[in-house]
């Protein structure tokens, strides 16, 4: 009543504004502005130097990083389940089944498929030759990965994919294919239970993904022969 | 000589700083006294009912995320039980704790964006007290993140229980937000409900009384702000509520500043049950597995939760195909909606905004 | 520095002018050098503001631009001055055009009278402070000119609101200048100062001990109506952009809106100039520092003080404000001007001197008495308190579940 809260509410401010703790909750993208440690600090991991030899060895920059000049690369901290865009695909493990196509919610995943030629008769795989994701209406549900039965479609830990004009975010076959396949955790327990991160680890090979190893050809006929 | 005056008609919105999204009301000034003001909705409709008939059980989902975007988790949760009562589905016990879990956290979340978009409604500059919320808010979304792999559009339920049991870290993560989450609401508490600005800006403003909320079919903190008891945790437990000890906060005359402080206990009460569900949630499966694509019998159904915002309900009518022959959903943004001009006439211009901030709607669920 | 030195050094440079053409030559160049100086601070105030703002707020502020975002304000000015200049079909085009200079030559003003030395950068004004009141009073007329010209609703919503406020928290602020005035008015002639009491020099003169010690009913009052004169927290009514958008100012763009924030930010340099110069000493301090640094840092620490207060409280009802200004401020200055003659005479007439103790039982004395006003009034007209929020349960479907 006699603005005793006005002034509790001045020293909570106050408070907030001197506590370092509470001073950041942004991790600025994509870089960020350095004090002469913590660039010294970003140095040494990959020049073992000490911080006043970095200091003699890069005058210049020290003085720079004091008034605030340089800046390094920061990124928010991603856990590695993250659904992001860059859809991981290996082609060595699709069948071509479609289950992924069925389940999107905007059926935005287009696959043709044509015969392989290993058996065909028997229906044991199919050759995908067209398989389109449609990114710019894609809403990183996961539902397609979900999905899948042989762990052939993944989704990405990326997130910069902006594009001048809608038609680059359709993304097809070939880009599926070269993609750096950094797949993420999501709906993936044998990764997890691997400890993998897609941000930290790097790409993965197709046989490194799956569940299960996926039969050999002749393995396959095989089965299918004897049924 | 007499003066000749007129009444003044503004549209506030559907672009303006303060409306929560595209929402339009025509409001009619004697001064700056409220003599009319008429909400239009509907500048956000995208027919998520009609899209869901169109839809398999399972992907309607990610559409419920879509629907009141600062708890998605509590709308997943709404509609997951609707479809496991439509389709008789048994859920683990471990995914109804968790379920408890995140749907508490959700409650946290949401409180916070509605309390600090009161304060910045207030005119604190830039809403100090609102980043402070988002500081705590982001400590949530982290942890939804490790859950799900999204922030916001979470898509983390299943009919049938989750997606995935929650991670080793998440676990390390809540007990840090257990441990300094009530050190954060008292302060959040002493720096908005002691400032005489606030309580004059909030007290006896936009009163809503008892009789009106409960026969205008008023949830949620809102309703309890008036002082009426009810909360469907309680009168209905659903998952494991009834295995959980909390109070029901109400408030006494129903004002804007009850409406806050109802949030503000909320709150608490949620970091409580957090606590227990920590302590008692047992091992084991998370979900039942069931067909992509299933067909629930035919007949319907109809559950709601307790959503931060209050009932939130879904009526699901399944003709035994693979989508529901219809959805309807029981918004409670758009109920609570219903009474702003009760609230909002005979009182000024600068109310206005601070009761509708009070009201806490989300466009996204108003127009669906 | 000020306007003699300008004179000296022209006649030195070129000798022989006449001495109107050296006197305007001179005042044509201080002005120059003042106003760009002004706006220069006034730039830097908007880098600081947000800077503050934001880390009180737990962010970073601008960072981006120039060591520690310093050049931000350079980057918004290109920005705003690169912008298309709109003016709305039915405005008074002559009036919308005018207002926002009608808005920012009072605060370029109020800077040629602030003392920086021992006298102000345009000689002395022996009414300095008179000059003062009735500069600022403008700003109401830039406001509804802004307003009404522009022929928006928002836009009317706020002025009308403004008008109402600044004309009420003129009469506060008045009052209490009038009670500095009466002081300074007792110490100068004790002294035997022939400085008028009007004068900003005669009131820094005069400040043995701070004013805001001597009286500090008058400093509260003081600030509390200048910031409400500025329209900042909690009085930024007419701006109010949560309720009316941008308030008066909605429908300027470009070069007219940057004028508009370069005085919303300049308001507070000025007003913390001023309130500085009268009651925390203006150049007086440690005599070690030259004057001039010394109102500097003054007017630096009040600034960041009304930047905390503006990142701190939310805003006032526009009823409640006006209440405040009739109902709590206007008696608080009255009892201010009569307590202070009544204090003063008392202690002049016992004999005819008030020594430097004898200032410091007064300010003890003005301390009680304004503890002691301010709860009274407060407890007569005040909202009544925060009520313990005991929860009321209603009668109507209220199921009293057990706790267990
Ligand atoms: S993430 Fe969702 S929307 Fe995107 S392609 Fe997969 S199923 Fe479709
Ligand atoms: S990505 Fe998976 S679901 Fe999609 S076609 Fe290939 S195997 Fe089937």
């Amino acid at each position: 009543m006699f603005g005793f809260g006005l002034i509790k509410g001045l020293l909570i401010t106050f408070k907030n504004l001197i506590l370092p703790s509470r001073l950041f909750t942004v991790h600025q993208y994509p870089d960020r502005k350095v004090g002469p440690i913590e660039l010294a600090r970003y140095h040494q991991d990959w020049q073992n130097t000490s911080f006043i030899q970095f200091v003699i060895n890069n005058p210049i920059k020290t003085i720079k990083s004091l008034i605030g000049l340089i800046s390094i690369q920061d990124r928010y901290p991603q856990h590695s389940r993250f659904r992001g865009q860059e859809f991981g695909w290996y082609e060595n493990r699709c069948t071509g089944c479609a289950s992924c196509a069925k389940y999107c919610p905007l059926g935005i995943i287009k696959i043709e498929t044509s015969r392989s030629g290993v058996d065909l008769d028997e229906g044991q795989k199919y050759k995908v030759d067209v398989f389109d994701i449609d990114m710019g209406r894609c809403m990183f549900c996961g539902l397609c990965v979900e999905a899948c039965p042989y762990d052939a479609l993944f989704m990405g830990s990326g997130f910069e994919e902006s594009k001048y004009f809608r038609q680059e975010l359709n993304i097809d076959i070939n880009n599926l294919k070269n993609n750096d396949t950094k797949p993420s955790n999501w709906f993936r327990p044998q990764l997890e239970s691997k400890n993998y991160d897609p941000r930290r680890n790097g790409a993965l090979e197709w046989d490194q993904v799956g569940r299960h190893q996926k039969p050999t050809d002749t393995d396959q006929a095989n089965k299918w022969s004897k049924r | 000589m007499a003066f000749k005056t007129e009444p003044v008609t503004i549209n506030l919105g559907p672009q303006h700083p303060s409306t929560h999204g595209v929402f339009r009301l025509k409001v009619t000034f004697d001064g700056e006294q409220i003599v009319d003001a008429e909400p239009v909705i509907g500048y956000m409709h995208r027919g998520t009912e009609k899209l869901a008939e169109e839809r398999s059980y399972v992907q309607i989902v990610t559409l419920t995320d879509r629907l009141d975007w600062v708890s998605s988790m509590t709308n997943n949760l709404a509609y997951v039980r609707t479809v496991e009562k439509l389709a008789n589905i048994d859920v683990p016990i471990r995914a109804r704790y968790l379920r408890v879990l995140c749907s508490e956290l959700q409650r946290i979340a949401s409180h916070l964006i509605a309390t600090g978009f009161l304060m910045q409604e207030l005119g604190t500059f830039g809403g100090t007290p609102l980043m402070y919320c988002f500081r705590e808010r982001e400590k949530i979304l982290d942890m939804f993140e490790m859950l799900c792999g999204a922030r916001i559009t979470l898509s983390y339920m299943r009919p049938g229980g989750l997606v995935q049991d929650a991670p080793p870290e998440f676990w390390e993560r809540l007990k840090i937000f257990q441990k300094e989450m009530p050190g954060y609401v008292d302060e959040l508490e002493s720096l908005i409900s002691d400032n005489e600005v606030v309580l004059a800006r909030t007290k006896n403003v936009g009163i809503l009384s008892d009789r009106v909320a409960v026969d205008s079919s008023v949830t949620g903190p809102m309703l309890r702000a008036s002082g009426v008891r009810w909360d469907l945790r309680k009168a209905d437990p659903y998952e494991v509520y009834n295995s959980l000890h909390f109070e029901i906060p109400i408030g006494s005359v129903g004002d804007t500043f009850d409406r806050y402080f109802v949030r503000i206990n909320e709150i608490r009460e949620s970091i409580k049950i957090i606590n227990q569900v920590v302590e008692q949630i047992p091992t084991g499966p998370i979900r039942t597995e069931i067909p992509y694509f299933f067909k629930p019998p035919i007949g319907n159904a109809y559950t709601s939760v307790e959503a931060p915002k209050g009932e939130l309900g879904f009526y699901l009518v399944s003709d035994g195909g693979i989508s529901p022959y219809r959805c309807h959903i029981r918004s409670p943004s758009f109920i609570n909606l219903t009474v702003l001009k009760d609230l909002l006439v005979g009182s000024t211009m600068a109310d206005l905004i601070v009761v509708f901030g009070s009201i806490d709607i989300v466009m996204g669920e108003v127009d669906r | 520095m000020n306007i003699n030195n300008f004179q000296n050094i022209i006649n030195s440079l070129i000798p022989g002018l006449p001495t109107w053409l050296v006197f305007i030559t001179s005042a044509i160049l201080i002005s120059f050098i003042v106003i760009n100086a002004v706006v220069i601070t006034g730039a830097l105030t908007v880098w600081l503001e947000r800077r503050l703002l934001a880390r009180i707020q737990s962010r970073l502020g601008p960072n981006r631009w120039g060591p520690f975002g310093l050049f931000t304000p350079v980057a918004d000015l290109i920005k705003m001055i690169g912008k298309e200049d709109t003016v709305p079909a039915t405005a008074d085009k002559k009036i919308f055009n005018l207002a926002p200079i009608v808005l920012l030559v009072p605060v370029l003003l109020v800077f040629a009278v602030i003392p920086m030395s021992n006298n102000s950068f345009l000689g002395q004004l022996n009414i300095g402070i008179l000059f003062i009141v009735g500069v600022t009073g403008f700003n109401t007329l830039a406001v509804f000119m802004a307003a009404w010209s522009s022929r928006n609703k928002y836009a009317l919503f706020g002025a009308m609101r403004g008008v109402a406020m600044l004309l009420s928290y003129e009469v506060p602020m008045a009052l209490s200048i009038i009670s500095i005035v009466l002081t300074t008015n007792f110490l100068l002639n004790i002294d035997g100062s022939n400085l008028s009491a009007l004068s900003l020099v005669g009131i820094v003169q005069a400040q043995k001990i701070p004013f805001f010690i001597l009286q500090p009913l008058g400093a509260l009052i003081f600030v509390t109506a200048a910031s409400a004169e500025m329209s900042r927290a909690p009085f930024d009514m007419i701006e109010s952009e949560s309720e009316l958008g941008a308030g008066y100012h909605t429908e300027y763009s470009g070069i007219k809106f940057a004028i508009f924030q370069l005085t919303e930010f300049l308001a507070p340099v000025a007003t913390a100039a001023i309130i500085s110069v009268m009651f925390a000493g203006g150049i007086k301090g440690l005599s070690f520092i030259p004057g001039s640094v010394i109102l500097v840092v003054k007017i630096f620490v009040i600034v960041l003080i009304f930047i905390w207060i503006r990142a701190t409280w939310p805003r006032l009802r526009v009823d409640q404000i006006m209440n405040f200004a009739w109902k709590f401020l206007l008696p608080l200055s009255v009892i201010n001007i009569f307590s202070q003659a009544i204090i003063l005479q008392i202690f002049y007439s016992s004999d005819s001197i008030i020594t430097i103790n004898e200032l410091w039982t007064i300010a003890f004395i003005n301390w009680i008495l304004a503890g002691i006003s301010i709860f009274l009034l407060a407890k007569l007209f005040g909202h009544k308190g925060r009520d313990k929020n005991i929860p009321i349960p209603s009668k109507l479907a209220n199921m009293e579940f057990t706790s267990e």
